[in-house]
């Protein structure tokens, strides 16, 4: 899947690279969430045209918006909408407006090892959590024991969604173990009796995941109908983005993605198919 | 007429101020050399050598000005003065949501806080565990190898050391996540599965071979003669392990030891496994999670943007990080040097 191209001239220097890549080779960088969806829609879209390239690599959000403003990915996938100083770098080095695609529905769950049997947590309780102000699960309604916070690595857009709508912006504790992807916070969890973590839903397995329920209101099962609904607090639009108007292979893979049979790779992942209407929006 | 002072003094002690003149034969015989040409490719593979020598140098210093040139215009980027002070990189600060003044590395978020020191005390914290570790360790296991096992142990022994010093790191690292953290959590109750004294331990398998393999060169090194000095005059052999061949052997043990320090400080991969990252800022616990430099170098200069205030937070980490191991491997040279006089010259 990663084999190089053959055909075509590939140029040498970086700079510039993307514009004259008319070729039939796509490099697409970002979001660890993402990043098998990315490979699944990559291996359908190489199956259907022949002949073409896509390489798909992770490394988090962050990372694949760097690529982008620094010119070596041509579509950053991102768990997280692009930041406004983002926006403003891609513009001033690249000379192109920013696009964004919403090519998919995510819930982020919360984790907590399978004996753990606390069954929901409201927003401001897991605030107080990862804040570091509640340090007891007892403090929650569940047993005697310590918390212990496991994060996602500061590049991750998990991480920043969570911040911003978990935490208010505020700080994580300090005491919040980072970890690289959401596959090694579910590892630690399951073998960690006090701990919990958060992460993307197609991930969850080996872990129980909490309900959560929005500040004031019921406990919500993260279920793909409670996410297109909006009634699950932690639902997110999984993005793609494009610096400027994507043209050539850049075009097609995103027609396939947002197409019928892209969603339907949507849902073989574990994550959620756009609503009817956004899909509609998107066109 | 110096040349016979240099042979006498050879032979018997000289007085003291004939002794200074045995400086000077050197320039004597290096006069006798010359008067002969040596060989074309004698001085070719000279000069080779010596160039070879010059660009390995040259290549420390390149790679130490691209790293700061990528961290210094700090100082003066409005960009970087309009998102972060310099003072708040070194000392506390009392941030909004905060109810005292904190060393916080929170590099994403709004305002952006970059606080270096709890990473550079989390280094600090598990190289010292690690040194502690694999010090007695190292220098113990060289002093039974070359001094008291026998034939048939030495030769398993000793290649099976160093093979552990062939272990990639990830794989030690992968390890000491997996195995090594849980086992550690079981027996010691740590809060924390993945902790210092876990990382420590990893580090410690990668620090043993090297200060074992250097100090082993060392004691095997020192004179039969000596040994069998001691021997005669009716010392024990362990009176003579710890009295007369350690002493002769320690500053080749101190290198081996200055060299691990150098490798624990710069190991990443074991660190970023197993430490658990978090940047808490606790100088004595050794139990709690640390982040260290150098994984946080690691995790999280592929997602920034070039020339972003993180960029040069990050760089100037790299920059911190050199200066210290360069000046602690200075040290360790003068020390080093200081130990050899004073063992020479009595």
């Amino acid at each position: 899947m990663l084999s190089s191209c053959t055909s075509g001239k590939s140029p040498k220097s970086d700079e510039g690279a993307t514009e004259t890549r008319t070729s039939s080779r796509l490099t697409i960088k970002g979001s660890d969430t993402m990043v098998i969806l990315a490979q699944n829609w990559a291996q359908a879209f190489m199956d259907a045209n022949p002949g073409k390239v896509l390489q798909i690599s992770g490394g988090g959000s962050g990372t694949g918006m760097a690529a982008l403003i620094n010119g070596t990915a041509d579509l950053a996938n991102a768990s997280r909408p692009i930041k406004d100083k983002e926006r403003k770098q891609l513009t001033k080095r690249r000379g192109v407006e920013a696009q964004e695609f919403r090519v998919a529905l995510d819930s982020l769950a919360v984790y907590v090892p399978a004996a753990n049997a606390i069954e929901a947590l409201t927003i401001p309780q897991l605030k107080k959590i990862f804040r570091g102000e509640t340090t007891n699960w007892k403090d929650v309604g569940g047993e005697d024991r310590a918390i212990i916070l496991y994060s996602r690595e500061n590049n991750s857009g998990t991480y920043a969604y969570f911040k911003e709508h978990v935490l208010d912006n505020e700080d994580f504790a300090a005491t919040a173990q980072t970890l690289p992807g959401t596959a090694a916070v579910i590892n630690a969890v399951s073998k960690d009796a006090g701990g919990i973590g958060y992460g993307g839903i197609a991930y969850s397995e080996g872990v129980r995941t909490v309900k959560v329920a929005p500040a004031g209101g019921d406990p919500v099962e993260p279920t793909m109908a409670n996410a297109t609904s909006g009634k699950y607090p932690l639902s997110r639009f999984l993005n793609i983005y494009s610096a400027g108007e994507p043209s050539g292979i850049a075009k097609e893979y995103l027609e396939f993605v947002l197409s019928p049979e892209g969603q339907e790779v949507v849902e073989g992942v574990g994550y959620y198919p756009l609503p009817k209407e956004a899909t509609a929006a998107a066109e | 007429m110096t040349e016979q002072v240099l042979d006498a003094g050879d032979h018997a002690h000289p007085p003291k101020t004939q002794r200074r003149i045995t400086l000077r034969p050197r320039r004597a015989r290096s006069k006798l050399e010359s008067s002969f040409r040596t060989p074309l490719w004698h001085r070719v593979a000279e000069r080779t050598i010596a160039v070879l020598a010059l660009a390995a140098i040259a290549a420390i210093a390149l790679i130490f000005i691209f790293i700061a040139r990528e961290a210094v215009p700090m100082l003066w980027e409005a960009e970087f003065a309009e998102e972060v002070e310099i003072r708040d990189l070194f000392f506390a600060k009392e941030w909004k949501g905060y109810d005292e003044p904190v060393f916080v590395w929170q590099p994403v978020g709004e305002p952006v806080k970059f606080n270096v020191i709890p990473l550079f005390i989390g280094s600090l914290k598990v190289t010292l565990l690690a040194m502690l570790m694999s010090v007695p360790l190292g220098i113990g296991c060289a002093m039974f190898i070359a001094l008291y096992a026998p034939r048939a142990v030495r030769e398993v022994v000793k290649p099976a050391i160093e093979l552990l010093a062939g272990i990639p790191s990830v794989v030690l690292g992968f390890f000491a996540l997996m195995v090594l953290a849980s086992w550690a959590q079981a027996t010691f109750g740590f809060h924390f599965r993945l902790n210092a004294v876990v990382a420590a331990i990893g580090l410690a398998l990668t620090i043993v071979p090297v200060i074992f393999t250097i100090s082993e060169d060392a004691i095997q090194s020192v004179p039969q003669t000596l040994t069998e000095a001691a021997l005669a005059l009716g010392a024990r052999k362990y009176q003579v392990a710890l009295r007369v061949v350690l002493p002769a052997a320690l500053p080749g043990i101190a290198a081996g030891v200055v060299l691990g320090f150098g490798r624990a400080i710069g190991e990443t991969m074991i660190v970023l496994m197993a430490s658990g990252n978090a940047a808490i800022m606790e100088v004595f616990d050794f139990t709690t999670s640390v982040r260290t430099v150098t994984a946080t170098i690691a995790a999280e200069l592929g997602e920034v943007a070039q020339g972003d205030a993180h960029w040069r937070v990050l760089f100037l980490l790299g920059v911190m990080l050199f200066g210290v191991t360069f000046f602690l491997n200075i040290l360790g040279d003068v020390f080093i040097k200081r130990l050899q006089k004073r063992l020479t010259a009595s």
